[in-house]
């Protein structure tokens, strides 16, 4: 998603543009998360900063594309369990709502309003009416497409070739050698590789999410509904198993409940307990889904940084070189933002925003 | 010795066909504690499928030959004290250790059931045969379009014809079976309809002299089709369906050697009903799951790679039958004796069961059944010209309705070359099947100009082996539903007569 927003910002800034990708579009973890693009999620800072950009990018977007991306500015619906939590919940949103977020509080009678099959009890919510979702491989192949970029699928880069003084000259690939005088480095999870390839450093780790998919079913999640606790999970750095379900519907039927997160390496290996306690939470807040069927369930590896910011820019030590990876859990929602900057920093123009927290040189090469 | 509900079994089999069956029964004679799972509520797998007693049916042998081998695995597996677990749907099996497995399951006939259970094991069986490949045609969806084997296993069921006038069609020696089985019933079978030539077997002439059954199956079928009047054409295929409300008639196409329909020869058969098929495509998700190597069949399938002891790539699983590759029942049932022998070996240790002389004899006839079974996949490979049948407004997957242009549009524009990336850019094999039924042809229509040709890349990815109900999902299930351990002998009983 990252690299296709890349091209797509810098083509239409004139600049002539290849894309290399050693798998089929959308093949990393674009194709294995899901589409959500939340503000709600995020606190004061630069990600929400990026975050509001993008929200911004993503509606011009979804004009300029045809429909088939599945935009959808359907909000998201935050709930508390208890009362405790609804305080901190309100404290959250009120912080949220001087850095620009529009945030509603929700009291527990009107609930019902907004998502008609929650579960009865819960003390109240926050809406988000700024939240929207895409389908992300849609996403990328349509924008990859718009850009007109040349695209060259099933081809790894094995090497970043360099002159004399260190600079960037373009990559090699087992067909060839590509000639360019930059090179953005949008590999995701693999983008400390990648960096390594060119002798650059960035801390990339995979942070294991799955998401469990359900039959088709009619409207019954409205909004895109998560218990607080997610907002605490999101920026955890503990390695450790976390689960707090995000449920959605989609426009073709499915249900969508993600998505844990947990650091074990790039192990497939399907995990029961993380299913059993992504349904179990699901139906705890919708007790409708309890008889609904999963059918199916994937696991995709989100791109960690040890900050969970994202590094976007130019490598302090390889000129030529820019990264824009390491996005975690919300690298297609910042997608857009991070393809902007990319482009302006490319065409030596000023970024929409800061970009110093961003910056790829904030970690020490171990 | 009593033993308590966590204690694990030795070996946990799963399914019951032919090679499950076998499996077990060898397992528990050897000594083994044996838990055997199916969905079904009986055993016999697709091959030995016949009617639930309550229906009545009188003798469910007259559409097998082999039912007497069946009876005595069958009366093995009651002497024996195998736990048979039946209406159990294994959703996935998880490996917790080494000689450490769970076996996860729903229960009910549909699965439906609120009682969910983990069965634990030292080692798995795992026994779950093929299912049948489909390939669309223009008209494929109409109602009176049934599956090949999916007209046999109802009529095994004791369930009714799906038409009077029935064309057989697709690929396979299945063909035959399914097309004598019909005519048998009462159905006029006006034309089996083979897109390859039989002239493919004549190319491994030792597998048909080492396989004298297979010989005398094909003129058993032969003479049942002569009697019946029923036309074998080859070297043809159905390439559409007509038809308003329901199946009306077929063109029928003579095809060249990579399957492309040849101007000029078509002609259009009347009929009711049309059973299809192209072969069967091993039935592996659990397998693959937890890791489980596999290779690519000479037909175009995914199929377990196994070692000569019947072990997958993954250290406690074993597999027999299908999964290892189509080779009909009495691979499977020699199989599944190898794998519980081999398990055994490990388990117990007995490492001569291994390589005792009985084991020799049995590798010796799977080897000699296995040649023949490559030699009539490789016959009945689908030729990359079949995806020209299609018309763009053809659907491909059933479930979320996505036609051929839809992927052709997908694997054009938007660069996608795999069945995965058309998934997601299309939605085929989304939908209730999981491109179970769609999945051949959507790899095809994807890798279609690429490079590899029309061989999609790798064994497709189903965690869920079967739809899982979130409440279920979400709750703590009971460790194994034992029998109690009364019901079980003390002893293994002393050795049956063998097969
Ligand atoms: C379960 C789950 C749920 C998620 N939910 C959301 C969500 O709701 N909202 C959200 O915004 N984000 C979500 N995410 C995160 C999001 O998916 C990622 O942040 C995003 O996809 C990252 O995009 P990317 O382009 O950086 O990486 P990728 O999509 O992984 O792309 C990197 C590409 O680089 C290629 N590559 C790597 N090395 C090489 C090489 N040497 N040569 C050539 N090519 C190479 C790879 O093949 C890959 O295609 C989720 C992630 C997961 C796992
Ligand atoms: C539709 C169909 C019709 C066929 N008709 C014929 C024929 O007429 N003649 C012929 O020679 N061959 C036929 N075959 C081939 C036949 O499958 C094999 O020859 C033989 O039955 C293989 O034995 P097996 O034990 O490997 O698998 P099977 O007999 O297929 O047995 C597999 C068993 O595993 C169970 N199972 C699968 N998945 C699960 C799960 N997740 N949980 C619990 N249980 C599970 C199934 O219920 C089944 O009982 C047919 C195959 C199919 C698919």
């Amino acid at each position: 998603m990252v690299g296709a927003a890349c091209a797509y910002y810098a083509a239409r800034s004139g600049l002539t543009v290849t894309v290399v990708d050693r798998g089929p579009v959308a093949g990393g973890t674009t194709g294995a998360g899901e589409g959500n693009l939340l503000v709600s999620d995020k606190e004061p800072g630069p990600e929400l900063d990026l975050a509001l950009l993008s929200t911004g990018l993503w509606r011009t977007l979804a004009e300029d594309l045809p429909q088939h991306t599945e935009y959808e500015p359907k909000g998201g619906l935050v709930v508390a369990s208890t009362g405790p939590g609804l305080d901190a919940l309100r404290d959250f949103a009120a912080a949220q709502a001087t850095a620009g977020v529009t945030a509603r509080e929700i009291p527990a009678d009107r609930l019902h309003d907004l998502e008609p099959h929650l579960a009865p009890g819960l003390p109240g919510g926050v809406h988000y009416p700024q939240d929207a979702q895409v389908q992300p491989a849609l996403a990328a192949a349509h924008l990859l497409r718009a850009s007109r970029a040349e695209v060259r699928t099933g081809e790894e880069v094995t090497a970043v070739l360099t002159g004399p003084g260190g600079e960037v000259r373009g990559v090699r690939t087992p067909s060839g050698t590509l000639h360019a005088p930059c090179v953005v480095n949008a590999a995701g999870t693999w983008g400390g590789e990648l960096a390594r390839l060119a002798g650059a450093y960035l801390p990339v780790l995979p942070r294991r999410g799955f998401v469990l998919v359900t039959e088709p079913l009619p409207r019954v999640v409205r909004h895109k509904v998560y218990a607080a606790d997610y907002v605490a999970d999101v920026a955890s750095a503990s390695a450790a198993l976390q689960t707090s379900a995000v449920v959605e519907g989609t426009p073709a039927g499915p249900v969508l409940i993600g998505a844990s997160r947990e650091r074990v390496g790039f192990d497939r290996t399907l995990s029961v307990e993380v299913l059993r306690r992504l349904a179990a939470q699901a139906t705890a807040l919708f007790p409708v889904l309890a008889r609904v069927r999963a059918l199916r369930t994937y696991a995709g590896f989100r791109p960690y940084m040890p900050d969970h910011l994202p590094a976007i820019g130019a490598d302090p030590r390889v000129p030529g070189l820019l990264h824009a990876c390491g996005h975690e859990g919300a690298g297609i929602g910042l997608a857009p933002a991070t393809g902007l900057i990319i482009a302006r920093l490319l065409t030596g123009g000023e970024p929409p925003l800061d970009v110093t927290p961003f910056r790829p040189g904030r970690f020490a090469a171990a | 010795m009593p033993r308590s509900a966590s204690e694990p079994y030795d070996l946990a089999v799963i399914g019951a066909g032919p090679a499950g069956l076998a499996g077990a029964v060898t397992a528990r004679e050897l000594g083994l504690s044996v838990a055997l799972l199916d969905a079904s509520a009986q055993t016999g797998g697709q091959f030995f499928r016949h009617p639930a007693p309550a229906t009545g049916a009188a003798r469910p042998q007259a559409l097998h030959h082999g039912w007497p081998a069946f009876t005595a695995l069958r009366e093995r597996l009651t002497a024996s004290g195998t736990d048979h677990l039946t209406g159990h749907h294994v959703w996935t099996v998880t490996r917790e250790g080494e000689d450490a497995w769970t076996v996860h399951a729903l229960t009910g006939p549909d699965g439906d059931g609120d009682r969910p259970v983990r069965v634990h094991a030292r080692a798995v069986l795992l026994a779950t045969g093929a299912q049948e490949r489909h390939l669309p045609f223009p008209g494929w969806t109409l109602p009176g379009v049934v599956g090949a084997g999916g007209a046999q296993a109802m009529l095994k069921s004791g369930l009714v014809l799906p038409g009077r006038r029935i064309v057989v069609a697709g690929s396979g020696p299945l063909l035959l079976a399914v097309a004598s089985s019909l005519a048998t019933a009462g159905a006029r079978v006006p034309a089996v309809v083979e897109a390859a030539g039989y002239l493919g077997y004549a190319r491994h002439p030792r597998a048909l002299a080492t396989n004298p059954h297979k010989l005398l199956e094909a003129v058993v079928h032969g003479s049942l089709l002569l009697r019946h009047r029923v036309r074998l054409r080859t070297r043809s295929a159905v390439t559409a369906v007509h038809g308003t409300d329901r199946v009306e008639a077929v063109t029928v196409s003579r095809i060249d050697r990579a399957w492309r329909p040849l101007p000029g020869t078509d002609r259009r058969i009347v009929c009711d009903a049309l059973a299809a098929g192209h072969g069967l495509a091993p039935q592996i998700e659990l397998a693959t799951t937890v890791g489980c190597a596999t290779r690519r069949t000479a037909d175009g399938t995914d199929a377990l790679v196994l070692d000569e002891l019947q072990r997958s790539s993954v250290p406690g699983l074993w597999s027999a039958g299908e999964t290892g590759g189509v080779g009909g029942w009495q691979l499977a049932v020699v199989e599944g004796e190898m794998a519980a022998r081999a398990a055994a070996a490990h388990l117990c240790p007995r490492p001569a069961l291994a390589h005792d002389g009985r084991m020799r004899e049995l590798r010796r006839r799977r080897d000699r059944m296995r040649a023949f079974a490559d030699a009539m996949a490789a016959a009945h490979a689908p030729g990359p010209g079949w995806t020209g049948w299609l018309t763009d407004d053809t659907d491909v997957c059933r479930c979320e309705e996505v036609t051929a242009g839809r992927i052709r549009e997908a694997a054009g524009d938007l660069g996608a070359r795999d069945a995965r990336t058309v998934k997601l850019l299309t939605r085929a094999g989304m939908g209730w099947c999981q491109g179970r039924t769609c999945g051949a042809a959507v790899a095809c229509l994807a890798a279609a100009g690429t490079a590899q040709g029309t061989v999609p890349p790798s064994a497709e990815r189903r965690p869920l082996a079967v739809p899982v109900p979130l409440g279920v999902l979400g709750s703590d299930p009971p460790d194994t539903a034992r029998t109690t351990p009364a019901a079980r002998p003390a002893h293994p009983p002393k050795k049956g007569s063998r097969t």
